[in-house]
């Protein structure tokens, strides 16, 4: 695989919408991280590849297409459509950079799977220089998170799918 | 030059300024409520940042949401538009703070111009012409009564936190003072948190003529030339013109140069507007110094032939002005289209417009937000475009906006096109023979 195919996956990638994508062909791994697209008019950001490991390059190039695992949907590895219907959306209500967790050494407050309560802390909205704590207004278990670490966030924007059965 | 700028505004200004930076190749940020989610100026920016609900408390005043929304989209620079945050020195103090340049006033000037006493004060000592009045705030109704025999019956008693005619009362014998005194100052309190009064010569039946300025950070400024503005319901106005047809050359250098004046005193930097009563005589009087672009900037545009939204941001980036002053070189008239019925009393009236088509043509300029299958908001001010018409002549100007105003279709709801119909048929504009008092004689 050259550079020049590897800009190929990078742009299907970008295309197909996917967020996270791994690749392993031959004795070469791929890792690439799709920011999410928060606004409307943003340009298109190339995503990022964040990890590449050549240890060979082969001589010829595959035909076949390779087999990428998408990570960015279910657990399972088929693309369900979920019924959302009674899941509650918790809405950002301010402005500014989403945080998982306190900092990027502590574990993130919530992951998929989590009971939370109302008054939980879920995670962390930073703006003008302020880090401000936000508690859950609901209770019920975290079917989803919607949003990256580290991305800026807008008012009404949904954060997490909390299922309150 | 800025790289980025966030527009902390709504409607046609949005797409004004947003129009401007993109010539200029500026990047733009639109912040919008949920309530302006398709709105056009949304649309049009590079990026767009929600930034709250629909009241304006809680997403166009809402300063910390604005901040945040310049924060991480990495803008240099907030242009504030009219309205909203736009004459607000807490604002422009805390762009300051984070690093954004505010493209407006300074705190310390806003403060000054706002506080009106104050201001009329600053404005004698620099020797601009104001109305023979109280120096600052009344202490007591002895003193007031003692300066209303002195200045002359009818004089106007005015709040000095006032706006939008609130704690005004206008007094014509000696008799009725007392009973005015006490019930503006009632009234004052109660809307603006401040009894603090100021007295003033009542002018009859003045004309509202302002005077466009724009000073650069050396403290230079300069004018460019005069809006006619006496047409207006409750200070709100609703048409305006330039060239006045009151003015001569001779009125418009003295209050040019009375203009220049006034914001040299305050080493002004931006665009403003100083505000001026003119009486039959043609005395003029300061009223109020604008520290902001206005709603009527279009007609100086088109008859000097500058984009004030660029040279507004080029001032504010420290590009220094040419020190020229500009004279009309031709005529221009706006009409504000509202959404409002004129013949209910101008009740507002918000609501999915089915059909709009815009005039167009020689000489025709819509400056407007709204389009086809859009939902007003009910949250916001009523204006829904500005019809703006230039010519050689002023009898020519008033021809095209006759026939723009009969080319204009806005449906679904009503509008004041029917209003700006008739005031281009009334004997009185035609003839160019009309002062504030225009509208209160004025039949739909």
């Amino acid at each position: 695989m050259d550079l020049n195919d590897i800009q190929e996956l990078i742009k299907f990638v970008a295309k197909s919408g996917a967020t996270e994508v791994d690749l392993e062909i031959d004795n070469i791994k791929i890792s690439i991280k799709s920011p999410a697209k928060k606004r409307r008019g943003t340009q298109d950001e190339a995503p990022m590849v964040i990890h590449q490991d050549l240890t060979q390059v082969p001589a010829a190039i595959t035909t076949l297409p390779p087999t990428i695992v998408n990570t960015a949907n279910t657990e399972k590895n088929e693309i369900v459509e979920e019924k959302t219907d009674h899941l509650l959306t918790v809405k950002s209500s301010m402005i500014g950079t989403f945080y998982r967790g306190s900092s990027p050494e502590t574990p993130p407050f919530v992951s998929v799977g989590d009971e939370i309560n109302i008054g939980d802390t879920i995670c962390i909205i930073e703006a003008m220089k302020l880090f401000n704590e936000i508690e859950s207004e609901v209770s019920g278990k975290i079917v989803k998170i919607l949003v990256d670490d580290s991305t800026p966030i807008e008012f009404d924007q949904p954060l997490f799918l909390v299922d309150p059965s | 030059m800025f790289s980025k700028i966030l527009i902390a505004n709504r409607g046609e200004i949005a797409l004004r300024i947003i129009r401007t930076c993109k010539e200029m190749n500026i990047k733009t940020v639109a912040v919008y409520s949920t309530a302006d989610k398709e709105s056009l100026h949304v649309r049009f920016a590079d990026e767009a940042v929600c930034i709250g609900p629909p009241s304006s408390s809680e997403s166009y005043l809402n300063i910390p949401n604005i901040i945040a929304a310049a924060e991480i989209t990495n803008s240099d620079a907030i242009h504030p538009g009219y309205g909203f945050l736009a004459e607000n020195a807490n604002f422009s103090k805390i762009c300051g703070e984070n690093d954004i340049k505010f493209i407006g006033a300074s705190p310390a000037m806003i403060n000054g111009m706002g506080d009106k006493a104050s201001a009329k004060e600053t404005m004698k000592k620099a020797g601009v012409p104001t109305i023979p009045g109280s120096k600052g705030i009344i202490k007591d109704f002895e003193e007031c009564k003692k300066l209303a025999l002195k200045i002359g019956y009818p004089v106007m008693l005015k709040a000095t936190a006032g706006g939008g005619g609130k704690g005004m009362r206008l007094v014509w014998k000696e008799e009725n003072l007392e009973d005015s005194w006490d019930s503006a100052r009632k009234e004052s309190k109660a809307a603006f948190g401040n009894d603090g009064m100021y007295m003033e010569k009542f002018i009859e039946d003045p004309r509202h003529i302002e005077i466009q300025i724009i000073g650069d950070k050396t403290g230079k400024a300069c004018h460019l030339s005069e809006r006619d503005c006496s047409i207006q319901r409750r200070h709100q106005k609703l048409a305006e013109e330039t060239p006045s047809p009151f003015m001569t050359p001779k009125l418009r250098e003295e209050m040019g140069n009375a203009a220049i004046k006034a914001a040299e005193a305050v080493k002004y930097e931006g665009v403003g507007t100083v505000e001026f009563l003119v009486d039959k005589y043609r005395k003029f009087f300061f009223m109020e110094m604008n520290t902001r672009i206005q709603v009527e900037h279009p007609i100086t545009e088109e008859v000097v032939d500058f984009d004030l939204i660029k040279e507004q941001i080029k001032v504010a980036s420290g590009i220094k002005i040419s020190g020229q002053n500009y004279l009309p070189q031709l005529h221009a008239i706006e009409c504000r289209i509202n959404a409002e019925d004129p013949s209910k009393d101008f009740r507002p009236c918000p609501g999915l417009i089915t059909n709009f088509h815009a005039p167009g043509g020689h000489g025709i300029r819509i400056d407007t937000h709204v389009y086809s299958n859009y939902m007003i908001p009910p949250f916001y001010d009523s204006m829904i475009a500005k019809v703006i018409t230039v010519a050689q002549t002023r009898e020519e100007a008033i021809s095209k906006m006759k026939r723009a105003l009969d080319e204009f279709v806005i449906e679904g709801i009503k509008t004041t096109i029917p209003f700006h119909q008739k005031l281009m048929l009334s004997k009185a504009f035609i003839e160019g023979k009309y002062t504030t008092k225009f509208m209160d004689d004025f039949k739909m």
